[in-house]
C-alpha cells in the first residue's frame, strides 16, 4: 500500500492531510484523517484470503462425502482413507475460514461504518440467515468430524449433509449480500435515513441469480482442483498407487464437469453486467467511446484514455454482450473521470479470469477425451503437471473475478448510492490496523501452509513402489 | 413486546449463550496457559483440548450472530460502537484469529516445539481476546460511545475505570466457567486427580470473581452512577441479587463436590450479571439514543426475526444432538 497513489476515480478521502516520510527504506502514512487506501487494501486482503477458505468450505465436504460414499458401496478401503483424511484436512480449514470470516464481520463495521450505519438493515437478512447456515454448518462439522467411531456408518455419512447445504446457502447469501452492493434494490432513503425496506427485494436483486451462481459454482472448481492438484503433485514424484491416482481422479472429475457449466454462467454474468453496470462492462473491455458495432479487446493498456496495444476483434465485444453485432456499448466517456474505476486493473483482471476459465476447460476436455478412449487418466506427464497447476489457475481466477467485481464497482461501495470515500471509518491510524493485519495474515498463511503440508505429507512411500497395499498408511 | 424489543432481547440471548459457551472456552485457553510445563500440564491440556474441540466452533458462531444482528437490527448503533471502539476489536479480532488458528493447528501437530508454539498462541490469544472484548462491553455500559461515526474518544473510550475492570472480569468469568465445566469433564473421564485440580481451581478462582464484582460495583458506582443506581435500588437489583446468590451458591457447591449442579448456578450468576446490564442500561442502547430510534425498519426485524424462528427449529435438536454426542461418556474417542 505504502505510496499508493489514488487514481481513476477515487475521490480523496475528507481532511486528511498526507505526510510521507521515509523511514528504513518503507514509506510510511502519517495521517490526521480516514486512510481510504489502507481500509481498501485491508479489506481486500482479508476477503481476498476467507474467500479461499470459503471455496475449500462449501467445495471439500461434498466431495469427501462422495468419497466416503463409494467407500462404503464399494468396500474400497482407499476411499474411506482418503475421506478420512479429507476430514482431517477439513478439520484445519474450517478453523481457519472461521476466524477469518468472523474478521470480515467486524471489518465491515470497522472500516465501513458509512454503509453499515445505514444501510446495514438492508442486507440484514441475507446475514442474518446466513448466521443460521454458520450454525447448521459448524454444528455438523463438528459432529462429523469428531464422531467417526461414535456414530455408525450411515448415520456418520448422513451427518455430513448438512454441512455441504449449509456450505452452498452460505456462500449464496453472502454473494446476495454483495449482489446488492451492485444492484441495489427493495429500499427507500430520505434525508439520509432508509424509510422503508423490502428485505426481500433486496436480496434477490437483479444481480444475485448470475453471482450467486458463479461463486458456488467457482467454489466447487476451487476445492476440485485445488485438492486434485495434491495428488498430481504426489504422482509426479513418483507415488502413483491406486490411492492416489484415486485421490487425483476424484475431485478432478468432479471440477472438470463443472467447468464448461461455469464459463456459460460467466456468459450470463457478463451479460447482467453490460445490463446492469455499463460503466462496470467498459471497464472490463477498455471501452471508452460510446459506440455500435465495438470490437473486444485482447490484452492492451488503458493510457490517456485510450486502448493502445490491444488485439481488436472486430464487433466482438457488441456480439458477445448483445449477441448482435452492432449493439450499441456504452463508453467510459458517459460519465465523469471522477466516476470511473481504475480501467487497467479491471480490465486485466478480467482477460486473466477468462483465459484461466479456458485453460481448465482444455484440461477438463483433455480429461474426458482420453476417458472416453482408454477409461483411464491421460499417460503424458504434462496431463499431471497441468493438473498439478489447477489449482493456483483455479484461485487466480476466483481472485481476480472478484477484481472485477469489486474494483469495478469504484468510487461506489453502493453501485450509484453511497461513494466509498463516504463510507470509510474517519478515526485516524486506519493505516496500523492495516500493517497489523497484514503481519497476522502473513503468520497464518506461513502456520496453515506449514501445517497442511505436513499433513499430506504423513503419508509413508510404501516399500515397493508398484504396491497396491494402503495398510501402512495411517489417518494420521 | 414491540419488534425491536424482541430483536434487542433475541441479541441478548445470543449474548448471553456466547458467554456462557464461546467464553468458557476461552477460559480454557487460559488454564491451558497456567497448566505448567509440557510434563506436567500435558494431561490438563489434553482434558481442556478434548473438550473443546468439537464444539468451539459452534460456540464462536454465538459472536457472529450477535454481530449480525446488532447491524440488522441496530444499524446506527454497530456504525457508533465499530467506528469509536476500533482498536480494541481489531485487536479482540486479532485475538479471535490467533486463538482459533492455533488451536487447529496444535491438534494436528506432533512436534513438541510445535504444539509449543500454537499452545503458547491459543493461551495467550484466549486471555487477550475476553480483554478486549469486555472493554467493549464497558465502554458501552459506561456511556462512553455516542451515535455518530468515530464521535467517541478512540482512546479514552475503552481505556478507562469501567472498561478495564469489565475486561478483568471477562477473563475472570471465562477462566472461572471453563473449571466448572472441565472438573466435571475430568469426573466423566474418571480422572480423579484432574478433578481435584481443577476443584480447587474452581474454588479460588470463583472467590476471585466474586471480589472482582464487588470492586466493579464500587468503580461503578464512581464511574458510571446511572448504571449503578439501577443495579443497586433499581429494576436490575433483582438480578443482581441473583448473581450474588447464585455465586455463593457455586461456591458452595463445589465445595461439596456437585459438580453437575454447580454447572447451573455459574451460569446463573453470570446470566445475574449480563442481564442485570442489559436491563440497568434499557431502553437506551447509546447515551441519548431511544431504542426505537436506532432500531431498524420493522420490515427488516420481522423478516429476520421470522426466520431466526424458523431456523431455531433447526438448530436446537442440531445442537442438543451436538453437545448429546460428545457428552456420553468417552470411550476410545478422539
Ligand atoms: C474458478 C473461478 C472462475 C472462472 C473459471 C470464471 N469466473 Fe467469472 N468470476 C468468478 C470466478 C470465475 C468469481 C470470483 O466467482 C466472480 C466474482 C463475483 C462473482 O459473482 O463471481 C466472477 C465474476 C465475473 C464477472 C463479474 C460479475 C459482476 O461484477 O457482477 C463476469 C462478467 C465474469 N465473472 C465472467 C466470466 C467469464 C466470461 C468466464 C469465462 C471464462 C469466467 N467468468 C470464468
Ligand atoms: C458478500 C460478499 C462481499 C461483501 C459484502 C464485500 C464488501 C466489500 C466492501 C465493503 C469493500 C470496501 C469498499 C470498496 O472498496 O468498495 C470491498 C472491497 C473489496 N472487496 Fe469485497 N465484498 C464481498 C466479497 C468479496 C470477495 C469474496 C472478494 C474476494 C476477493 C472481494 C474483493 C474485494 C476487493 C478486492 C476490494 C477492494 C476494492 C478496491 O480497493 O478498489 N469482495 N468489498
Ligand atoms: C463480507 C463478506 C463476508 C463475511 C462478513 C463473511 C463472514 C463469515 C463468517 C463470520 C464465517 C465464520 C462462520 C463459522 O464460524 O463457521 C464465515 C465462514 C464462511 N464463509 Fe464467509 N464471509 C464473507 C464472505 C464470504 C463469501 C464471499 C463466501 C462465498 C463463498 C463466504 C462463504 C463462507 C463459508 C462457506 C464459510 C464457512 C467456511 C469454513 O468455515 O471453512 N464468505 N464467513
Amino acid at each position: 500500500m505504502p505510496g499508493r497513489t489514488r487514481d481513476g476515480g477515487i475521490e480523496p478521502s475528507s481532511g486528511g492531510a498526507k505526510v510521507m516520510c521515509h523511514g528504513a527504506g518503507i514509506a510510511v502514512h502519517v495521517l490526521n484523517g480516514a486512510d481510504l487506501g489502507a481500509a481498501r487494501m485491508q479489506m481486500a486482503l482479508s476477503l481476498g484470503w476467507h474467500i479461499v477458505l470459503a471455496c475449500f468450505g462449501v467445495g471439500m465436504p461434498a466431495i469427501t462425502l462422495i468419497a466416503e460414499w463409494r467407500g462404503h458401496r464399494s468396500g474400497d478401503s482407499h476411499y474411506r482413507l482418503l475421506a478420512r483424511r479429507w476430514a482431517k484436512a477439513m478439520g484445519v480449514l474450517f478453523a481457519v475460514g472461521a476466524v477469518s470470516g468472523t474478521i470480515l464481520s467486524f471489518e465491515m463495521g470497522l472500516l465501513w461504518p458509512g454503509m453499515m450505519g445505514v444501510y446495514g438493515e438492508v442486507i440484514g437478512l441475507p446475514f442474518s440467515l446466513e448466521g443460521i447456515a454458520f450454525f447448521i454448518e459448524a454444528i455438523f462439522v463438528g459432529i462429523y468430524l469428531y464422531a467417526w467411531d461414535r456414530l455408525p456408518p450411515r448415520a456418520h455419512l448422513l451427518a455430513g449433509v448438512p454441512i455441504v447445504l449449509a456450505g452452498v446457502a452460505s456462500a449464496f447469501f453472502v454473494v446476495s449480500a454483495n449482489a446488492w452492493m451492485q444492484r441495489p434494490t427493495g429500499f427507500q432513503v430520505k434525508d439520509g435515513r432508509v424509510v422503508s425496506v423490502d428485505p426481500w427485494g433486496a436480496m434477490f436483486n437483479p444481480a444475485t441469480p448470475p453471482m450467486t451462481t458463479h461463486m458456488i459454482l467457482a467454489a466447487f472448481m476451487v476445492a476440485g482442483f485445488g485438492m486434485a492438484s495434491v495428488y498430481a503433485v504426489a504422482m509426479l514424484r513418483g507415488r502413483r498407487d491406486r490411492y492416489h491416482r484415486l485421490g487425483l481422479l476424484l475431485p478432478l472429475t468432479v471440477a472438470a464437469v463443472i467447468t464448461p457449466v461455469q464459463i456459460g454462467v460467466g456468459d450470463w454474468a457478463a451479460h447482467a453486467v453490460a445490463d446492469q453496470q455499463p460503466v462496470k462492462l467498459a471497464a472490463m473491455e477498455g471501452v471508452f467511446r460510446t459506440g455500435r458495432g465495438v470490437p473486444l479487446h485482447l490484452g492492451g493498456i488503458a493510457i490517456d484514455g485510450e486502448m493502445r496495444y490491444a488485439l481488436e476483434l472486430p464487433y466482438g465485444l457488441s456480439l458477445l454482450a448483445h449477441w448482435d453485432p452492432n449493439a450499441e456499448i456504452h463508453g467510459l466517456e458517459e460519465v465523469p473521470p471522477g466516476d470511473r474505476p481504475p480501467v487497467n486493473v479491471v480490465h486485466w483482471a478480467f482477460q486473466i479470469m477468462v483465459a484461466f476459465g479456458f485453460a481448465l476447460l482444455a484440461l477438463a476436455a483433455w480429461l474426458a477425451w482420453e476417458w472416453r478412449r482408454r477409461r483411464d487418466l491421460p499417460r503424458s506427464p504434462w496431463f499431471l503437471r497441468a493438473a498439478a497447476a489447477s489449482g493456483v489457475a483455479a484461485v487466480l481466477a476466483l481472485e481476480s473475478g472478484w477484481v472485477v467485481t469489486e474494483v469495478g464497482r469504484q468510487p461506489w461501495i453502493v453501485f450509484r448510492v453511497l461513494r466509498t470515500s463516504q463510507a470509510v471509518n474517519p478515526a485516524p491510524g486506519l493505516v496500523y490496523g492495516f500493517v497489523l493485519v497484514t503481519v497476522v495474515y502473513l503468520l497464518l498463511t506461513v502456520a496453515t501452509v506449514y501445517v497442511l503440508r505436513r499433513l499430506a505429507r504423513d503419508v509413508p512411500v510404501p516399500v515397493a513402489p508398484q504396491e497396491r497395499d494402503i495398510s501402512g498408511y495411517k489417518v494420521v | 413486546m414491540s419488534l425491536p424489543e424482541i430483536m434487542l432481547a433475541v441479541l441478548w440471548v445470543g449474548l448471553t449463550a456466547y458467554v456462557l459457551f464461546g467464553g468458557a472456552d476461552f477460559g480454557g485457553g487460559v488454564w491451558d496457559l497456567l497448566a505448567g510445563g509440557a510434563k506436567t500440564g500435558h494431561r490438563q491440556r489434553e482434558l481442556i483440548e478434548h473438550s473443546i474441540g468439537p464444539v468451539w466452533e459452534a460456540n464462536h458462531v454465538w459472536l457472529i450472530f450477535v454481530i449480525v444482528l446488532t447491524w440488522t437490527g441496530l444499524p446506527s448503533v454497530f456504525a457508533a460502537v465499530a467506528s469509536t471502539l476500533y482498536i480494541p476489536l481489531t485487536l479482540a479480532a486479532l485475538g479471535i484469529i490467533g486463538r482459533g488458528a492455533a488451536f487447529a493447528f496444535r491438534k494436528v501437530s506432533t512436534e513438541l516445539w510445535q504444539r509449543r508454539l500454537f499452545g503458547a498462541t491459543f493461551a495467550f490469544s484466549s486471555v487477550v481476546t475476553p480483554f478486549f472484548l469486555g472493554t467493549v462491553a464497558g465502554a458501552i455500559a459506561s456511556g462512553r460511545v455516542p451515535l455518530g461515526i468515530a464521535r467517541g474518544d478512540l482512546v479514552g473510550s475503552w481505556l478507562n475505570p469501567t472498561s478495564v475492570t469489565a475486561g478483568a472480569l471477562a477473563v475472570g468469568v471465562a477462566a472461572y466457567l471453563a473449571c466448572v465445566y472441565l472438573t466435571r469433564d475430568a469426573q466423566r473421564a474418571g480422572a480423579a486427580d484432574l478433578v481435584a485440580a481443577f476443584r480447587r481451581r474452581a474454588l479460588v478462582c470463583g472467590v476471585a470473581v466474586g471480589a472482582l464484582s464487588a470492586v466493579g460495583l464500587i468503580v461503578l458506582r464512581a464511574d458510571t452512577p446511572d448504571l449503578y443506581t439501577e443495579l443497586t435500588s433499581g429494576r436490575a437489583l433483582p438480578l443482581l441479587l441473583l448473581s450474588v446468590v447464585a455465586g455463593l451458591a457455586s461456591l458452595a457447591l463445589m465445595w461439596w463436590r456437585a459438580y453437575v449442579a454447580v454447572r447451573l448456578t455459574a451460569a446463573l450468576a453470570v446470566m445475574g450479571l449480563l442481564w442485570g446490564w442489559g436491563v440497568g442500561q434499557y431502553p437506551a442502547p447509546l447515551p441519548g439514543v431511544s431504542l426505537d430510534e436506532a432500531a431498524a425498519t420493522d420490515a427488516v426485524l420481522a423478516a429476520s426475526l421470522g426466520s431466526l424462528a424458523v431456523g431455531a427449529v433447526l438448530l436446537l435438536p442440531s445442537l442438543w444432538w451436538l453437545y448429546a454426542t460428545f457428552q456420553r461418556d468417552r470411550g476410545k474417542s478422539r
